[in-house]
C-alpha cells in the first residue's frame, strides 16, 4: 500500500536562487529546494540534512554535476548527493530523502506524505 | 559437500586482516568461519591507541563493521573467551560452548610484561594494551596530577604521550642508558631524550624499579636501586610484550624457551591442524612486535589454507618509521651496524635537531641500515636503498645532507626494480603497479583501487603517486593536469583566459571552455579567480553560486551548521570601547568567544538568520569583515614596536594596519597571513608568514613564503632594508604574481618551491622586474585596492541580498531544531548526535 501524501505549496520563484538552494520547512522536517535553471526537470527536493553531520545545511551546498549527474556537495565534509535519487556517491549505503517537486504557477509544490511521523521535528 | 570449520582466536588487527585476505580467496566457500574475541570490541588499530586520548573513539579506531562480518558470513563471537583446545576431538570450549573445528588459527597476539616489582599490583598501576585499558587510565587521570611510564621503547613513548594528553605531567623511566634501546644509538637517543624534555616529559634512564609503596606528596612512590625514588599520581607498565601462548602450551603445542607458539614457513604449528599468525607466533626463534609481519604472516596463512605451495613466510623487514610525542624518528635494517665490516656515515646538526645515521657495507656500495631522528623526510628514499639492495651513488652522504637547492635528493621511480615494495601494508610492488597499469589504469585513483596500494597507513602516498606519474608518462600517457572533469584546463590558464578575455561570469566561461554544469571545485576557483580579475561583490547574483558556503554566508560554518563571525582588527589593535562592543554582541547573541591565533577576536554559533542582524550592530560600532572565510588577507600579526617597546626601532603597529588595510579583501588561490615585527627579537613571529615584515634601523627587511599549519615552513629573506614605499612595491607585485600563477588551494609556501628558478627567479621578476610586468601587476593591485568594499556592509544594505540569510524561506521564525546547547567552562558549545544513517 502506498502511503498517502498531498502536494504542499512550500514557496514561490522569488525564494529560489538559480544554480543553487534553499530551505522550507515541511511537515517531513528541512527539506533543501535546488533551482539548476540549465537542465530540465529544473527543480529537485531532497532533505536539507546532512547524514554525515546531522546537521541541517545541504541547501547551502555547491551544485554541478559529475558525469552528467546533478548533485550537491555537502558544505561540511563534501560529499556529493545525487539530486535525482539522493544517493551519495562516496558511499553508496547512504541516500538522502527525495521529494517531487513541481512549479504551478509561480509556487513551488512538494508532495508530502500526509503523516509525516517524524515526531522530533513536530517536538521541536 | 558440507563445509568444513575453520576457527580463529583472536579478533585483533592480524586476526581481522586474516579475515580480510581469506574471505575473498576461492577456498572460503568451502569454510564456515567462527571468529572468537576475548575484548568486547570489534578488532581496532593498536598502532594508533593513543588518539583515543585525543577524542578518537573506537568507531574511528575500528579495522571493520558487523555488518561487515555479517555480509562476509562470518560467526563472531566477542566478549567470549576461549579457555581450553582439546586437540585430540578437534574442539575449542568457552564458557558459553563447545565448537568444533577442522582448521584452527591462534591470533590471540601479546600482552604487557609487568616487571616482577614489589607492590605493582597497587590501585593506579596500569598496562597499555586494549581500550579497557585505556578507559581505566583515564579514570583514574581524573583526580592524579603525575603520571609515569615504566619503559622507554615505542610502546612507552606511546603511553608517555597518552598521558600527556590527559592533562598529566609524564615522565618515562628506561632500565637501558637510552630511549628506544632496540632502534636507536646513543646519539639518537640523547637527541631524542632531548626534544622530548623539551616537549614537558621527563626521562629518566638507567633506573631500575625496585619496589612501589604509597607516597607521600603523590598516590604512590617508585623506590630505585640507585637510592633514588620518585612520586606519581599512575604508572603505566610498558616494558615489552610477551606473545600470549597460554591455550597452546595448556594444549601441549610447541612453545619457544622464552614463550611463543613455534610455526613453520607456512605458520603451521606443530600440530598440523593449527595454525598461528602474529605476536603470538615464534617463527625462526623470532618473535615480530610490528603489525607489517603480522600481516605478512596473515596472508601467507590465507595463501597457504588455499594450498598455494609457494606460499612462505620467510621473516620481515623491521624497520619503522614513527612520529613520537610529535619528534620524528625511524630506524631501517641493521641499524646499529652490527654487519661485519659495516662503516657509519653521520650527521648531526644540534641546531634544527636533526640526527641521521647511514649504516653501509665495507666497500661502501649498499646500504645496510640507517638511523633517523627529527625528521624522516630521507625515509623513504634509503628505506628503498636497503630494501632493494641498490647501489648506492658514488658520494652516499647527499642522500642525508640537508636541502640544497633542488630540494632533497629522492630516489627517481625509476631507478627503483620491480620488485621494490611500494606498500608495505598491502604488499604491492612496483611490479604490481605496472600491471595495473599495463591492464588499463590509467590515473593514480584507479591504481589505488585495483592494488589497494596506499589505502593502509598513508605513508606510501607520495612514493606512489610517483611511480604512478613516471610509468604513465614513459607509456606515453599525458599525466591529466586538468582542474575537473568541466574545464580541461589548470587555474593558471583559466586565469588567463579571464583576464585576456574579460570574461566576468562563471557561466560564459563555461560556455565558452568548459562542459557540462561544473561542481563544487571549479566554481569557487573560477569566483576567486573572478574576485582577483574584477573584485566584483561576492554576493552579485551571477557569483552566489560559485561559492563555498563559508563565502555565500561570508562566515565560517561550523560542525553543527551554525557559523563563527571574526570582524577584522588591523595589525590587533583595538579600542576598549569596540572590545565592549564584541562583548555585548556575544553577550546578547549567546555567541561563544575565543581569541585567535591572529589576535583578533572569534564569535561561534551564530545562525544563519542572525547574522545580518549581528553584523548591523557590529558595523555601525565601526567593525569590517574580517574575510575569516574567504581564501584572502586573514590577519596581519603584529608586536607593539617602537611606539611603547624599549627595543622597538620601528612602528611595526602603523605598519601592520597599512599593510592589513592595503591588501584586505583581495581574493587568492589559497588564504595570505602576514606579521610585522617592530625589531629582531621577532614577538610577532612574521617569520611564520606568507609575508613577513621585521624592522631594521634603516626599514624594513622582507620575508616571504613562510608557513605555518600542517607542514611549517621558515619564510625565505627577500629584500633588506626596504623603505615603506619599496616595501609595499615589493609586496603588490608578489601578491599579484602569487594570484595570477598560483594553483588552486596551493599556499605561497608550496607556489615557491614549485616555482621554476625559486626565490632567486621570483627576485628577479620582482625587484630587477626582469619579465616587465611590474607596473602592470601594481596596476592590477591598485584598482583591486581602489574597488575594496565591506561584503557585509553592502550585504545588510541590500533587502535582496538579506533574503539569503532566511534558515527556511517559509518560515522566518523557525529555529533550527538540531542545534541543541549545553554549557561547558561558562560558555554555550553544542550537542550534536550524529542522526542514524
Amino acid at each position: 500500500m502506498k502511503a498517502q501524501t498531498r502536494w504542499d505549496v512550500v514557496c514561490t520563484v522569488e525564494d529560489l536562487v538559480p544554480d543553487s538552494g534553499i530551505a522550507v520547512w515541511t511537515k517531513a522536517g528541512p527539506v533543501a529546494v535546488f533551482y539548476l535553471p540549465h537542465r530540465l526537470p529544473a527543480l529537485f527536493a531532497v532533505s536539507h540534512t546532512d547524514p554525515f553531520s546531522g546537521s541541517n545545511v545541504l541547501a547551502r551546498g555547491i551544485t554541478g554535476d559529475v558525469g552528467g549527474e546533478p548533485v550537491v556537495a555537502s558544505p561540511l565534509y563534501k560529499q556529493h548527493f545525487s539530486l535525482r535519487s539522493g544517493l551519495c556517491l562516496e558511499d553508496d549505503g547512504v541516500r538522502l530523502k527525495t521529494y517531487p517537486v513541481l512549479l504551478d504557477g509561480d509556487r513551488i509544490l512538494l508532495e508530502l506524505p500526509v503523516s509525516a511521523g517524524l515526531a522530533e521535528f513536530q517536538a521541536a | 559437500m558440507s563445509k568444513q570449520t575453520l576457527i580463529v582466536i583472536g579478533n585483533g588487527m592480524v586476526g581481522h586482516h586474516f579475515l580480510e585476505q581469506f574471505v575473498q580467496s576461492p577456498a572460503a566457500d568451502s569454510f564456515q568461519i567462527l571468529v572468537f574475541g576475548e575484548e568486547k570490541q570489534l578488532a581496532y588499530d593498536r598502532v594508533h591507541l593513543s588518539e583515543y586520548f585525543a577524542g578518537s573513539s573506537h568507531s574511528d579506531l575500528a579495522m571493520g563493521t558487523v555488518d561487515w562480518y555479517e555480509t562476509n558470513d562470518i560467526d563472531l563471537h566477542l566478549n567470549e573467551q576461549v579457555t581450553a583446545i582439546d586437540r585430540y576431538n578437534q574442539v575449542v570450549s568457552t564458557p558459553k560452548g563447545v565448537y568444533q573445528y577442522d582448521q584452527l588459527i591462534l591470533a590471540t597476539g601479546s600482552y604487557p610484561f609487568v616487571p616482577p616489582i614489589a607492590g605493582n599490583d597497587h590501585d593506579g598501576c596500569f598496562v597499555y594494551r586494549t581500550l579497557d585499558d585505556l578507559d581505566a587510565i583515564r579514570s583514574s587521570a581524573n583526580n592524579a596530577k603525575t603520571g609515569v611510564v615504566v619503559g622507554g621503547g615505542l610502546l612507552g613513548l606511546e603511553a608517555a604521550n597518552a598521558l600527556k594528553s590527559l592533562g598529566l605531567q609524564a615522565s618515562v623511566v628506561e632500565f637501558a642508558p637510552r630511549l628506544m634501546p632496540v632502534q636507536l644509538d646513543d646519539q639518537g637517543g640523547a637527541l631524542l631524550r632531548y626534544k622530548i624534555e623539551e616537549l614537558g616529559v621527563q626521562v629518566h634512564t638507567e633506573k631500575a624499579t625496585t619496589a612501589i609503596v604509597p607516597g607521600t606528596d603523590a598516590r604512590l612512590r617508585m623506590n630505585f636501586s640507585d637510592d633514588s625514588h620518585l612520586e606519581t599520581d599512575l604508572i603505566v607498565f610498558s616494558a615489552g610484550i610477551r606473545p600470549q601462548d597460554t591455550l597452546a602450551r595448556d594444549c601441549g603445542l610447541e612453545i619457544g624457551e622464552r614463550g611463543g607458539i613455534v610455526i613453520n614457513n607456512q605458520c603451521t604449528t606443530s600440530d598440523p591442524k593449527i595454525h598461528a599468525i602474529g605476536e603470538c607466533a615464534l617463527w625462526n626463534n623470532r618473535i615480530f612486535g610490528l603489525v607489517a609481519p603480522g600481516y605478512t604472516m596473515a596472508r601467507t596463512l590465507a595463501a597457504a589454507l588455499n594450498n598455494d605451495n609457494e606460499a612462505a613466510f620467510t621473516g620481515a623487514d623491521m624497520s619503522t618509521k614513527l612520529k613520537l610525542l610529535g619528534v620524528d624518528v625511524g630506524s631501517i635494517g641493521d641499524a646499529h651496524g652490527q654487519t661485519a665490516g659495516a662503516r657509519n656515515i653521520r650527521f648531526h646538526d644540534e641546531q634544527t635537531g636533526h640526527y641521521r645515521r647511514m649504516v653501509v657495507s665495507s666497500d661502501g656500495k649498499k646500504l645496510l641500515g640507517a638511523i633517523l631522528v627529527g625528521d624522516n623526510s630521507h625515509y623513504d628514499t634509503l628505506l628503498q636503498y636497503a630494501l632493494n639492495g641498490l647501489d648506492l651513488p658514488g658520494n652516499p652522504e647527499v642522500l642525508i645532507l640537508p636541502e640544497t637547492e633542488g630540494g632533497a635528493p629522492t630516489l627517481g621511480a625509476d631507478a627503483l626494480p620491480d620488485t621494490a615494495s611500494i606498500c608495505s601494508c598491502h604488499n604491492v610492488t612496483k611490479g604490481d603497479i605496472c600491471g595495473a597499469i599495463d591492464a588499463g589504469c590509467t590515473d593514480l585513483g584507479g591504481v589505488k583501487a585495483e592494488t589497494k596500494a596506499s589505502t593502509g597507513c598513508g605513508g606510501c602516498t607520495a612514493l606512489l603517486k610517483k611511480v604512478v606519474d613516471s610509468e604513465l608518462e614513459k607509456r606515453g600517457v599525458e599525466v591529466c593536469t586538468d582542474l575537473c572533469e568541466h574545464f580541461p584546463y589548470t587555474r593558471q590558464e583559466l586565469f588567463h583566459l579571464v583576464k585576456v578575455n574579460g570574461i566576468r561570469t562563471f557561466r560564459s566561461l563555461l560556455n565558452q571552455y568548459g562542459k557540462g554544469q561544473g561542481c563544487d571545485i571549479c566554481k569557487p576557483t573560477v569566483g576567486s579567480i573572478l574576485a582577483s580579475c574584477w573584485n566584483d561583490h561576492i554576493l552579485a547574483t551571477d557569483h552566489v553560486p560559485l561559492q563555498d558556503t563559508n563565502d555565500t554566508f561570508m562566515a565560517n560554518m561550523q560542525k553543527n551548521g551554525t557559523y563563527s563571525i571574526v570582524p577584522r582588527i588591523p595589525g590587533g589593535e583595538i579600542t576598549p570601547d569596540k572590545l565592549i562592543v564584541l562583548g555585548e554582541v556575544a553577550k546578547e547573541y549567546n555567541l561563544y568567544t575565543k581569541i585567535t591565533g591572529g589576535q583578533r577576536v572569534d564569535l561561534f554559533g551564530a545562525t544563519l538568520s542572525e547574522l545580518p542582524e549581528i553584523w548591523e550592530k557590529l558595523i555601525s560600532a565601526g567593525f569590517e569583515t574580517g574575510h575569516a572565510y574567504g581564501k584572502s588577507l586573514r590577519t596581519v600579526k603584529s608586536c607593539v614596536g617602537s611606539t611603547w617597546c624599549r627595543y622597538g626601532v620601528q612602528d611595526s603597529v602603523g605598519m601592520a594596519i597599512l599593510l592589513e588595510s592595503r591588501y584586505k579583501g583581495l581574493r587568492a588561490p589559497h588564504k595570505v597571513k602576514m606579521g610585522v615585527s617592530g625589531c629582531t627579537r621577532e614577538c610577532a613571529e612574521a617569520q611564520s608568514k606568507d609575508f613577513g615584515v621585521i624592522a631594521t634601523e634603516k626599514g624594513w627587511n622582507l620575508y616571504v613564503c613562510g608557513n605555518g599549519g600542517m607542514r611549517p615552513r621558515h619564510a625565505d629573506l627577500f629584500a633588506t632594508d626596504l623603505s615603506d614605499e619599496a616595501l609595499i612595491q615589493a609586496i603588490d607585485r608578489i601578491v599579484m604574481f602569487y594570484v595570477r600563477t598560483a594553483d588552486r588551494l596551493q599556499r605561497t609556501s608550496v607556489w615557491l618551491e614549485n616555482l621554476e628558478g625559486g626565490l632567486e627567479y621570483l627576485k628577479q621578476v620582482v625587484l630587477e622586474d626582469s619579465l616587465g610586468i611590474g607596473a602592470e601587476l601594481e596596476q592590477h593591485m591598485a584598482e583591486i585596492v581602489d574597488t575594496y568594499q565591506c561584503e557585509w556592509k553592502t550585504a545588510v544594505e541590500d533587502p535582496e541580498k538579506r533574503k539569503r540569510f532566511r534558515e527556511f524561506v517559509n518560515a522566518p521564525e523557525r529555529k533550527d531544531p538540531v542545534q541543541q546547547w549545553t554549557s561547558e567552562r561558562g560558555q554555550r558549545r553544542p550537542v550534536l548526535e550524529l542522526a542514524s544513517l
